[in-house]
Parts: C-alpha cells; sequence; structure tokens
C-alpha cells in the first residue's frame, strides 16, 4: 500500500515546477552554458576554430579591457556605498519619524519614479544637467556663471545616474527590516546612556544587517551589469565594462571574445558579493529572505 | 530623608488632549514608588517624561536636586525596564548588560566582573554567554533588570514589566522584584494598571486617573481609607451603593432605597445632605446571617445568585430583596458555610466600614 502510494506521481508537483524549470533551464542555465563553450573557442590564421584559452588571455594581456573592469567593479562599489548612505537615512526617516499618512506618500513619492522607464529616467536627468539644461539656465540667468558649462559626460554625472536609478531596490529592502526593528530598543539603548551614532552602530545597523545586504547585492549587481545609464551619462572616459562586452558582440562580432567577457563580469561580481557577505557575516540564506 | 525624584506640577498635551495634568510627588531614596492607574489614565507618558523620551508642556523634573528639563535622555541618572523589556536580540546576555557599562567608556575586566556580579544577584550565574532567545519569560526581566541595575542609577523606572508573564510566574516576580528592592535599595518607580501588584510591593502608591493624581498614599491607606470615589473602585474590590443622603434627628446620616430599605453611612467628610452619593462597603466587611446585630448595623435581606468559589477568596452574589441592586459579599474561611443559590440570607456590616463619596460618576469598568 505504501509502495503504491509513494509511486503517484505528483501531478500538483509536476505542474508547478515544469514552468520553472523550463524557464531556468531554457533562459538561464542553457544560454550560459553556450557561453561558457563560445568562450573556450578561437579561430587560427586559417578559419579553423578550436579550443582556446585566448579569450580570456586576452583580458588580462590587454591593459584596456581589465582597467575598464577594474574600473567598472571599484566604481560599482563606491556607488552602492553612496546609494546606501543616501537610503539608510531615508529609510529611518519613513520608518520611525514619520506618521503613518505622511509615510505612505513619502513611499509612494519614492516608488512612482519607478514607473517610468530607466531611459527617461537618465534622460530627465540630461535636461538637467547638459550644458543648455536647467541647472546652466538658472546660474546663467543669475548671472553667476557667464559662460554655460558642461556637466554630463563625466564620472560625477555617472555616478548620478547610476545613484538615482538604483535608489529604489536599496530603499525597499532596508524599509522592511527597519520597520521590523522595535521601537523601544532605540529607546532602551538611548536610557542606557548610548548617543546617536553608537544607537546607529550597535542598534540599527545590526539590525537591519540583512535587508542592508540583500539591498546592496541587488544594486551592485544591477549596477555593474547597467549599460544604458553608463552609455548615456558616461563620457569616452567613463566607460563601462557591459560597453565592452557590447562592443565584442555587436561591433567586432567576436562572440568568443564576448562571451569570456559576460562570464569574468558573472564570476568576478558574485566574487566580491562573496567577500562582502563573508565581511559583514551574512548567510546568502538570509539576506535573500 | 532625601528625595530622589521630584516631579513639580508636570503636565503634557498633545494636541487639545491632557494626557497628563499638573502632577506633582516627591520619591524618597530607597522606596518603592508605584503608580496604579487603567489603560490611558497617563501613566506611561508620565514615565516616558521622567526617562526624558518627552519634553513636557509645563512643570518641572528634578533627580536628586537636579533639573533634568534640558538634560538628554541619554544622560539622566534613571533607568527604565521596558514594557515588553527591550532586550538586544543582537547580542547575547553579557553583552547586553554590558552595553551601558561601554557606552560611559568602561573596559576590561572591570566591565567582566560587574556583569558577574550583576548576574549572581539576579539569580542567573553563568548565563552570560546565552542569546536572549534562548531564556525563558522570568529571565529575560531579570536580564532586563539587571542591564539597568548595573549602572546603578539614582530610580529604576518599570514599566508594567510584568505584564507579559503568565500568572503564577507574575505572583512569583512580585515577591522577587520586592526583595531585590529592599536588598539593593535602589529607588524604584513602578507603573501597573495591576493594584494587587501596586499594593504588594509598593511603599506608597499613586492613583492616577485621567492624566491626574487622585490619591498618594501607603496601600493601607489606598485600602481602607480611599480619598476619592476612583480610588475606592479601582483599589480592591468594592460594593457600590448609590442613593441620596439624608440624616436623621439623631444626627446619623442614611440613604433609603427601593423598598424602604435604610442603609446607615458614616459620617462624610465632603458631602451635604440631599446630595446623590455613592457608599461603599467591602465584601470582606460584611457579614452573613449574624446572630446577634446591634441596631446600629446594616442590615439587608438578599437572595443568594451565584456562589463564586475561589478558594480563600469565595464570595456571594446577592441581590437585594425589592430591588435589583446587587452585592458581593466575602464567605468567612473559619467557618463553613452551606450556602446555596436562591437561598435567602441576611446581609449584615458596621457603617463605620463604609466610605461615601459624593457621585461622580466614574465607571472603572462597564457597569450597567
Amino acid at each position: 500500500m505504501m509502495n503504491f502510494r509513494k509511486r503517484k506521481i505528483k501531478w500538483g508537483f509536476v505542474f508547478f515546477f515544469t514552468p520553472v524549470f523550463l524557464w531556468l533551464s531554457l533562459l538561464f542555465v542553457m544560454p550560459h552554458l553556450e557561453l561558457l563553450r563560445l568562450s573556450f573557442v578561437g579561430t587560427d590564421y586559417y578559419g579553423k576554430s578550436g579550443f582556446t584559452l585566448g579569450n580570456y588571455a586576452a583580458f588580462f594581456t590587454e591593459p584596456a579591457y581589465w582597467l575598464t573592469f577594474a574600473r567598472t567593479a571599484t566604481y560599482s562599489i563606491v556607488i552602492t556605498l553612496i546609494v546606501l548612505m543616501i537610503a539608510l537615512p531615508m529609510a529611518f526617516y519613513i520608518t520611525k519619524v514619520v506618521g503613518l499618512r505622511v509615510r505612505g506618500l513619502l513611499n509612494l513619492m519614492v516608488i512612482v519614479p519607478f514607473w517610468v522607464s530607466v531611459l527617461i529616467r537618465v534622460y530627465g536627468w540630461m535636461i538637467i544637467l547638459r550644458e543648455s539644461g536647467i541647472i546652466n539656465r538658472v546660474l546663467i540667468g543669475l548671472g553667476i556663471w557667464k559662460t554655460p558649462m558642461e556637466m554630463l559626460y563625466n564620472d560625477v554625472s555617472l555616478v548620478i545616474g547610476l545613484v538615482h536609478t538604483n535608489l529604489l531596490f536599496m530603499l525597499v529592502p532596508i524599509i522592511g527590516v527597519m520597520d521590523s526593528l522595535d521601537d523601544s530598543l532605540i529607546e532602551a539603548a538611548s536610557n542606557l546612556g548610548a548617543n546617536k551614532l553608537m544607537v546607529w552602530w550597535k542598534i540599527i545597523l545590526p539590525h537591519c544587517m540583512s535587508g542592508i545586504m540583500s539591498g546592496s547585492i541587488i544594486v551592485f549587481m544591477l549596477i555593474t551589469g547597467s549599460y544604458i545609464t553608463p552609455s548615456l551619462m558616461g563620457g569616452k572616459n567613463s566607460q563601462w565594462f557591459t560597453q565592452q562586452i557590447y562592443n565584442q558582440f555587436i561591433i567586432a562580432f567576436n562572440w568568443n571574445q564576448g562571451a569570456a567577457f559576460g562570464l569574468l563580469l558573472l564570476a568576478i561580481s558574485s566574487l566580491i558579493v562573496w567577500i562582502a557577505l563573508k565581511v559583514t557575516r551574512q548567510k546568502l540564506g538570509e539576506v535573500v529572505k | 530623608m532625601s528625595i530622589d525624584l521630584s516631579v513639580k506640577n508636570v503636565s503634557k498635551r498633545f494636541g487639545s488632549f491632557t494626557a497628563v495634568d499638573n502632577v506633582s510627588f516627591d520619591v524618597e531614596t530607597g522606596k518603592f514608588f508605584s503608580i496604579l492607574g487603567p489603560s490611558g489614565c497617563g501613566k506611561t507618558t508620565l514615565l516616558r517624561m521622567i526617562a526624558g523620551f518627552y519634553d513636557f508642556s509645563s512643570g518641572s523634573i528634578a533627580i536628586r536636586g537636579m533639573d533634568m528639563t534640558d538634560v538628554e535622555a541619554n544622560k539622566r541618572p534613571v533607568k527604565l525596564v521596558f514594557q515588553h523589556l527591550a532586550l538586544f536580540p543582537m547580542m547575547d546576555v553579557k553583552e547586553n548588560i554590558a552595553f551601558g557599562l561601554r557606552r560611559r567608556g568602561e573596559k576590561g575586566i572591570a566591565v567582566r566582573k560587574k556583569v558577574e556580579n550583576m548576574l549572581e544577584r539576579v539569580g542567573l550565574p553563568g548565563y552570560g554567554d546565552k542569546r536572549i532567545n534562548q531564556l525563558s519569560g522570568g529571565q529575560m526581566q531579570r536580564v532586563a533588570i539587571a542591564r539597568c541595575l548595573v549602572l546603578e542609577p539614582v530610580v529604576l523606572l518599570l514599566d508594567e514589566p510584568l505584564g507579559a508573564l503568565d500568572l503564577k510566574l507574575r505572583e512569583h516576580m512580585k515577591v522577587e522584584l520586592k526583595k531585590l528592592q529592599t536588598e539593593i535599595g535602589t529607588t524604584f518607580v513602578y507603573i501597573t494598571h495591576d493594584q494587587s501588584e501596586a499594593m504588594v510591593m509598593s511603599d506608597y502608591v499613586a492613583v492616577m486617573n485621567q492624566g491626574r493624581f487622585e490619591q498618594v498614599d501607603t496601600p493601607q491607606n489606598l485600602y481602607y481609607n480611599p480619598a476619592t470615589s476612583f480610588v475606592a473602585q479601582f483599589v480592591g474590590e468594592n460594593n457600590k451603593i448609590t442613593g441620596k443622603l439624608e440624616k436623621d434627628e439623631s444626627g446619623r446620616f442614611f440613604i433609603i432605597l427601593e423598598g424602604g430599605v435604610k442603609i446607615w453611612v458614616a459620617k462624610p467628610a465632603t458631602v451635604g445632605v440631599g446630595e446623590q452619593v455613592e457608599v461603599f462597603v467591602r465584601p470582606g466587611a460584611m457579614g452573613i446571617n449574624p446572630e446577634t446585630t446591634p441596631d446600629s448595623m446594616n442590615k439587608v435581606n438578599t437572595i443568594v445568585k451565584a456562589v463564586l468559589f475561589d478558594g480563600g477568596n469565595s464570595g456571594l452574589l446577592c441581590v437585594m430583596e425589592g430591588s435589583s441592586r446587587e452585592l458581593i459579599v466575602k464567605l468567612p474561611q473559619n467557618v463553613p458555610y452551606d450556602v446555596r443559590v436562591n437561598d435567602r440570607v441576611c446581609v449584615a456590616w458596621d457603617p463605620s466600614k463604609s466610605v461615601c463619596f459624593r457621585s461622580a460618576g466614574v465607571k472603572t469598568y462597564d457597569e450597567l
């Protein structure tokens, strides 16, 4: 009897698992396996293709490649930290300072801009910052500047764009964990003699760590993988590594090189996330909860 | 006696609502002082003002003679045990207790010594490495108190810390707290809505209602000589009999109930003849079926509606004949009584054991 029951196919499980399995295997696992294969394929002078490590070697031997990569990784970390620094006080203000009604309004004000596509938001910043943009016009109108100044296409505009386009993804998980922090813990710390800095350091940050890490992982991954914002707001000297991948695939039509770059980006950004988790002693399982 | 905590004419208004209305009191060093009141009476607001979490609208608060108006919450020599304890779950027991010491800049061996001493004192030796979620309710209670006491505060404030415990543990912790307070001699200010907690532990109790203090006195005086109708109702069980106050030729006061029943009343302090009054008689002050009664005693014929068995605290719910007024009468413990529902019993009491106030219309629960 028991054996019979065990052998029965669980149709409910099959029904719900199949789409997930197909989704993951067809759109995620298979393409990546194909990319992995492609990245080890090279074509020699005679047009014959075969196994090679040359695509990876090219990355390390050509400074333009790995310098762009290092720049991208460093900037991604810095921008993630900037986003965190902005999101923490915002989340605190929204969850702990204002009343319920204002809170709803503020939440809405945070979310509504994200209903608009990234492209439009980036163009919005371009309208503000460009040579004939709002800031230049106002400052010239007030007589503070004589001639318009180009504020776009540099590292600062790149950072501004990436911070703004990714803020929400940091804010939402942090608001979630901060909301679950009992106000009386903050009061108790203060009652026991802690100043504001110590309340943040000893109570709020440890409590919010899982939200901070999950927000940081999302934002970091989104930033390293972003293409539109760096392309539109970064200058010629602010190359992003995704642009290198794009160049290989679309312009040089070198899929093998592009595949190697894509996998390197995935590998090293995963490594950075892993290190960050180790350093903050967080477990991935808790962070993604 | 020196004064540890002095509150003078303190008020707190939230918009048009007055949560605390011109409250003044002093707490002497080493005393256990309770503020007793129903929920929403303003006692928590008052406590939070003492701790520095709220500014007050007017008045002043001083601790050991030092004015606290401009002193930040984290600089005040008062420590607060929170209603839900607010232990830090991200730290273990010893870090919880050491938290305040470290904020003062104390380090190393000295901190460890103090923490260990404190754990021993509250009966939790060797618990330093436990996580907060490994503790039982009573143990968490003790850690919360230890965390405050290790800082040797001038005044320890306690915000209904026993509220979340189950009954048996609460009874036990009541005695423990009182013992601890007597041992260490720190001034305690305890707020609660549970009159038995306040009565058992306190040297002085302030009964609070609608933002005001009704009476500040010893538990005994609150019980036997309540100053207001609210105190009479809120502290201990009491029977309330309402009527119009009258006086006969010999100067004795009484009220007449339905059916001509005359209830003698002890000479009221503040009420005049002809006014509506509330007369309070403790269930324990009444006797059942007395054999002989002097004329000066009140005697009321009643019918038993229910026998309320509660061990040593058993009583009868009686209804007066000729009216629907209810009386709760305590059953004496030394004499076995065989009373059943619908029996007729005569309830008698000495008028001097009753108190009489002008009708205030205060309800401590949803009376009919």
